[in-house]
């Protein structure tokens, strides 16, 4: 077995210190950073629905831009009037002093998790009573209609967004104080999901996965199960967005909080690529996305999203395990997993016969 | 909103207006509703680029007018390459994802959806687009109902290609054999029907129809690479609400669909189309959901 407990610390420790050292080895690239654990908590977070359960939703990334929503107006609320700031277009300038603006800050993070945790329990009611494929659909119509409906809401900007305060601080400043927000949240998220995992309610979440109908005769109560999953991805999604609106330093509807055909379909594509299903296969999926992103999309001339599409088919009918799953498939005993070779007739590779199914890598 | 509500009680021709609208709508978002129910119902793949399919067909006849083909004429071509595509994408894509999980075709086709809608912004810019058909307007009550003559025109397709496609279903040998397999795939496996062949044929015909709605799309209203979700979405709200291999009860919600959002778009302003259509799929879910509630209840 590879990942031994002292190795896996070791593991655990180096990110750590790469994630803490980053923004101060490359100062120039902290926002790149902030923006890769933002990716690894969306790929993180959809795999609880997606992966773990076989639910896939399209439109996660409402609870994305419902809590930069909530974060922004209560960071302006606190100390102004809504309305007349919005309706200003960025032309009134309010000062905010560093007590006004951490506090209207930890509120909104606070409210913005609340608020979408509260949608997505509500949403869970609609989507997750009935089964099938209406989840998907109805996820991505609902993802739609709030980028719509935002942006014909005068009260929060509209179409023309909000810029959100400014942050009181010197240059560099800002862009470390957002780093390590996103580091913290992708931490928590990666602990949570650690922990959650390892409870009872991965096997309910998984049974739920592998027949849902045979799950609910054995008495578990799959749409409790469900609502719980979807809540905890919306809870971390929104405290993303509230993180991301304050570093992007302006929000609006389409580009920036509901951005359907950029981070909502990078949220699937990182999970599929780096293995659903599992807690180190969504972040293995993030990095390598991201990195490649970062490298090549500049060059792709338009191409890029065309290669996204093309890059979820081939992933979701060629490659259905991931870079994870086609490790562990490969390389079971790094998994813990014993491989007990076939003796007699030696005709090919011998099939590996799995006795204990390794726990989540 | 409340003045526009006036109008329509202060001025009942309007209301004749909205439905004829209502109505031209319908037809064509039956016959993608249609073809979407036909593939769900035979091969269990949920098709989340149906719309995407449409645009497909729309952009299609767009290129052949440029060749000086009129978009009626063009149907018939468009149809046709759009069976050949549907054909070649179900050999490289859905083949393989048919005999797994509903969720896994779902993603695949979502896949289809991105790689579609991006290709057409790269071929023909993202800019809106439309046919002219060359018709004129039907005027009544002294102008005050005004109707395009090419809306009444893809009424009338859109019956022909439903009676056509019926039609075929029921007496044909192919078709038959494409209702039997949507019953049992097993059993008509065991009966010595190729269930791959159907499957592909099924998909090829939902892909010539989605074409030739396409063109009728493109001649009534506009089409642009992005707005091929709207119709997925319409289409999955007509389907969920109707019922797979229900013709009459999709036409009765390709209907009710297409006056509400009229009547909505009149009210609210036309902004607010999508969100009136996600609304309506919430509605009905949520009926949906009312009634599996009391269903249970009356088991226990």
């Amino acid at each position: 077995m590879i990942f031994t407990r002292r190795r896996s610390a070791a593991l655990h420790v180096a990110i750590l210190a790469a994630g803490i050292a980053a923004p101060f080895v490359f100062p120039a690239h902290s926002v790149q950073f902030a923006v890769f654990w933002i990716m690894v908590l969306f790929a993180l977070t959809w795999d609880a629905m997606g992966g773990q359960m076989g639910y896939n939703s399209l439109g996660n990334i409402t609870f994305f831009g419902l809590g930069m929503y909530i974060c922004a107006i209560t960071q302006i609320g606190v100390v102004y009037n809504v309305g007349e700031y919005t309706a200003a277009n960025g032309a009134i300038n309010v000062h905010f002093t560093p007590v006004q603006y951490f506090q209207g800050l930890t509120l909104g993070l606070v409210l913005a998790a609340i608020g979408a945790t509260i949608v997505a329990a509500i949403l869970s009611w609609v989507l997750l009573g009935i089964r099938g494929p209406y989840y998907a659909i109805g996820t991505l119509g609902v993802a739609i209609a709030a980028a719509e409906l935002t942006s014909t809401w005068n009260w929060v900007g509209g179409g023309q967004g909000i810029a959100m305060p400014v942050f009181p601080g010197g240059p560099g400043m800002r862009e470390r104080f957002f780093y390590f927000a996103c580091f913290v949240a992708a931490i928590l998220c990666y602990l949570f999901f650690r922990w959650l995992y390892r409870t009872r309610f991965c096997l309910a979440v998984n049974a739920i996965r592998d027949d849902e109908d045979k799950a609910d005769a054995l008495g578990l109560h799959t749409t409790r199960y469900k609502t719980v999953a979807w809540s905890a991805a919306a809870f971390f999604l929104g405290i993303a967005g509230a993180l991301f609106g304050n570093m992007t330093g302006f929000v609006e509807p389409l580009e920036t909080a509901y951005p359907t055909l950029t981070f909502g379909i990078f949220m699937i594509a990182m999970t599929l690529l780096g293995g659903k299903g599992t807690l180190w296969g969504p972040i293995i999926g993030a990095t390598v996305f991201y990195a490649m992103r970062e490298i090549t999309w500049t060059y792709l001339l338009g191409w890029q999203y065309i290669a996204l599409g093309v890059l979820i088919i081939v992933n979701v009918v060629f490659f259905q395990q991931g870079i994870l799953g086609w490790v562990k498939s490969k390389r079971p005993e790094w998994f813990g997993v014993k491989v007990e070779e076939e003796e007699k007739p030696r005709r090919e590779a011998a099939r590996p016969v799995t006795t204990r199914k390794a726990a989540n890598a | 909103m409340l003045e526009n509500v006036q109008i329509l009680t202060g001025a009942p021709v309007f209301n004749i207006q909205l439905l004829l609208n209502g109505i031209s709508v319908a037809a064509i978002f039956a016959l993608i509703a249609y073809g979407l129910g036909l593939v769900w119902g035979v091969t269990s793949v949920k098709n989340l680029s149906q719309g995407d399919m449409v645009m497909t067909g729309g952009y299609l006849a767009y290129e052949l007018g440029k060749h000086g083909v009129h978009p009626i004429v063009a149907i018939v071509p468009v149809a046709a390459i759009m069976f050949v595509l549907g054909w070649i994408v179900y050999r490289i894509i859905i083949r393989r994802v048919i005999e797994l999980d509903l969720f896994t075709s779902l993603l695949a086709t979502f896949g289809m959806a991105i790689t579609i809608q991006q290709s057409l912004n790269l071929i023909f810019g993202p800019d809106v687009r439309t046919l002219k058909s060359g018709f004129g307007n039907f005027s009544f009550f002294d102008g005050s109902v005004d109707i395009t003559q090419i809306r009444i025109i893809a009424i009338g397709l859109c019956i022909v290609l439903a009676i056509a496609m019926v039609a075929f279903l029921r007496y044909s040998r192919m078709g038959q054999a494409i209702r039997a397999t949507a019953q049992d795939p097993r059993a008509a496996r065991v009966l010595g029907i190729d269930t791959d062949t159907v499957y592909a044929l099924t998909f090829s015909l939902n892909a010539a129809i989605c074409g030739a709605a396409g063109v009728l799309v493109a001649m009534v209203w506009v089409i642009a690479p992005f707005y091929g979700i709207g119709y997925s979405v319409r289409a999955f709200v007509i389907v969920t609400a109707a019922g797979l291999g229900n013709l009459a009860g999709v036409i009765v919600m390709a209907l009710v669909l297409g006056v509400v959002e009229q009547y909505s778009g009149f009210v609210f302003g036309a902004q607010f189309q999508q969100a009136t259509i996600v609304s309506l799929l919430l509605v009905i879910l949520i009926i949906r959901r009312l009634a599996l509630l009391q269903q249970r209840r009356s088991l226990q």
